[in-house]
């Protein structure tokens, strides 16, 4: 990174604690994090520790025990349509169809422009000729591009994606990185993408985040400093790819 | 999923029907019985009422009452539903309530019927709009309580307002719920009309039924009666089941094979 970008979310201090029938138990522990307009920040950490509370706080959906989320500037109250977020492919509407999940959210705006924007989406994913398709007849990888397609329709700034394609057979799933990465390369979008796939985050991320088992601090902030397209093959993938493996604690070898 | 054949699907129902009648007769020719009719008695019974003219307006009848008691109870009862199954409070206020006096049978509510309308339409209407109510409003209310987090997240996270919400999220994913309800109480009330077309009014197949053992010992006419509701029941089932292939319910009523 040369010059400083600004910041488009910042995370100060955000701790969270649940309560129980006991002790209450704490997820987060004073996360600090500041991500950049338009950069693609992967969220990596083991199941269960907390990435997705995080990512929750700061989309908005849940209420920190303490400290602050920013965006542009401004605390989150709560859930916005200009942050978007997107659940694995069980988030799209069964009832409604291609077209009308990608119109969902654009109940604001003229007749002329939503029917440009759907076009442009429904082909920007990829999903061109399925329209009037309901999603039972679609498969998971185009029911994960339709998904995106709704929320990108609204023109976010900032898309929140919580393991979006954990759910999908692994040869889909790197159709979907290399889709995702397509996408991103149109629409401009500053990204928070959590992840327990250590591949998936050193594909995918201008920066790693790696995150501790619970109560889940910031163990480690990698840059993966590869240009796109990424080699996967080469020597400064397995480089990084060792890394974040040391710093998630698992042995090199099986 | 398998298909099954049309000869599957047309074929064996009919050959149990056969059997069936088959079986009557036999019966009523083995036992001598002279009180009980034979399938061909009947089948002249049907006749002899499509003669007198009384059919179609009986049947007419008891549709149009339950028409407007399940109506009645689909307008109030879905909106009803809804709240409950959206406001935990209400839920709480009202739950008790609701699963005391759903198994109350309709007929139980019969004298009090007739002592609030007389013997009138509204009486029956009544009846058929309690017997439906409380399924409609119960399935309802578990439908928007099951409503996946997901879809409600994702649709607050687009800007959507609670009646928004409501309209656009919460009502159409609960709508195959509503649906199950919405068929259970149309069964319930096609039942309900013929026992209080016995007790309230003098018109309808439970009229009918009524009737012709009063006036006469008709049982070939009781027992036509009988065929006619279970037959028109059975297509009343069979549109309500319909509903449930329209595309935007369909994803509730099977097996995701995604």
């Amino acid at each position: 990174m040369s010059a400083p970008l600004p910041s488009k979310v910042s995370v100060h201090g955000v701790s969270m604690r649940f309560p129980t029938d006991g002790a209450p138990i704490e997820v987060l522990s004073s996360v600090d994090l500041s991500v950049a307009d338009g950069e693609f920040v992967c969220i990596l950490g083991p199941s269960g520790c907390g990435k997705s509370t995080l990512l929750n706080i700061v989309g908005g959906f849940l209420r920190a025990s303490s400290g602050s989320v920013l965006i542009d500037g401004e605390p989150v109250e709560g859930p916005d349509p200009r942050r978007i977020f997107v659940f694995q492919e069980r988030g799209v509407f069964p009832w409604l169809t291609v077209e009308g999940n990608v119109a969902f959210g654009l109940f604001r705006l003229s007749p002329e422009e939503r029917a440009r924007r759907i076009a442009h989406y429904v082909k920007l994913v990829g999903l061109s000729g399925f329209e009037n398709a309901y999603p039972q007849e679609l498969s998971g990888g185009m029911k994960q591009r339709l998904e995106v397609a709704r929320a990108l329709a609204v023109n976010p700034d900032v898309l929140f994606l919580d393991e979006p394609f954990g759910a999908l057979d692994s040869i889909t799933r790197l159709v979907m990185r290399s889709e995702l990465l397509r996408i991103r390369r149109a629409e401009k979008k500053t990204i928070l993408f959590v992840t327990h796939d250590i591949d998936e985050s050193v594909q995918l991320a201008d920066r790693v985040v790696v995150m501790s088992t619970r109560p889940a601090t910031i163990r480690r902030i990698v840059d993966i400093d590869m240009p796109h397209p990424r080699d996967l093959s080469s020597p400064r993938y397995n480089e990084l790819r060792d890394l974040l493996l040391g710093e998630i604690g698992l042995a090199h070898k099986i | 999923m398998p298909t099954k054949s049309d000869a599957e699907r047309v074929l064996l129902p009919l050959a149990t029907a056969a059997v069936a009648i088959l079986v009557w007769a036999l019966a009523v020719r083995l036992s001598q019985t002279s009180v009980f009719p034979s399938p061909w008695k009947v089948l002249l019974g049907l006749r002899e009422l499509f003669g007198r003219g009384v059919l179609g307006p009986y049947i007419g009848d008891s549709l149009r009452r339950v028409a407007s008691g399940y109506l009645l109870a689909l307008v109030l009862g879905i909106p009803a539903g809804l709240a409950l199954g959206w406001h935990p409070s209400l839920a709480s206020a009202f739950n008790p309530v609701i699963q005391m006096a759903r198994p109350i049978s309709p007929l139980a509510w019969i004298p009090l019927a007739i002592l609030w309308f007389g013997v009138s339409e509204a009486a029956p209407g009544f009846l058929i709009f309690l017997g439906s109510f409380f399924p409609i409003v119960v399935a309802t209310m578990n439908g928007v309580k099951s409503v996946p987090s997901m879809y409600l997240l994702a649709g607050r996270n687009f800007g959507l307002s609670t009646p928004r919400l409501l309209a656009r999220v919460v009502f159409p994913a609960a709508l195959p719920q509503i649906l199950v309800g919405l068929r259970i109480a149309l069964g319930i009330a096609w039942i309900v009309v013929v026992a209080a077309e016995m007790m309230a009014v003098d018109s309808g197949l439970g009229y009918l039924i009524i009737d012709s053992r009063n006036a006469g010992k008709r049982y070939d006419l009781v027992v036509a009666g009988m065929l006619l509701i279970g037959i028109i029941g059975l297509a009343l089932d069979t549109l309500a089941q319909r509903l449930e292939r329209l595309p935007n319910v369909r994803w509730g009523f099977q097996q995701d094979t995604a």
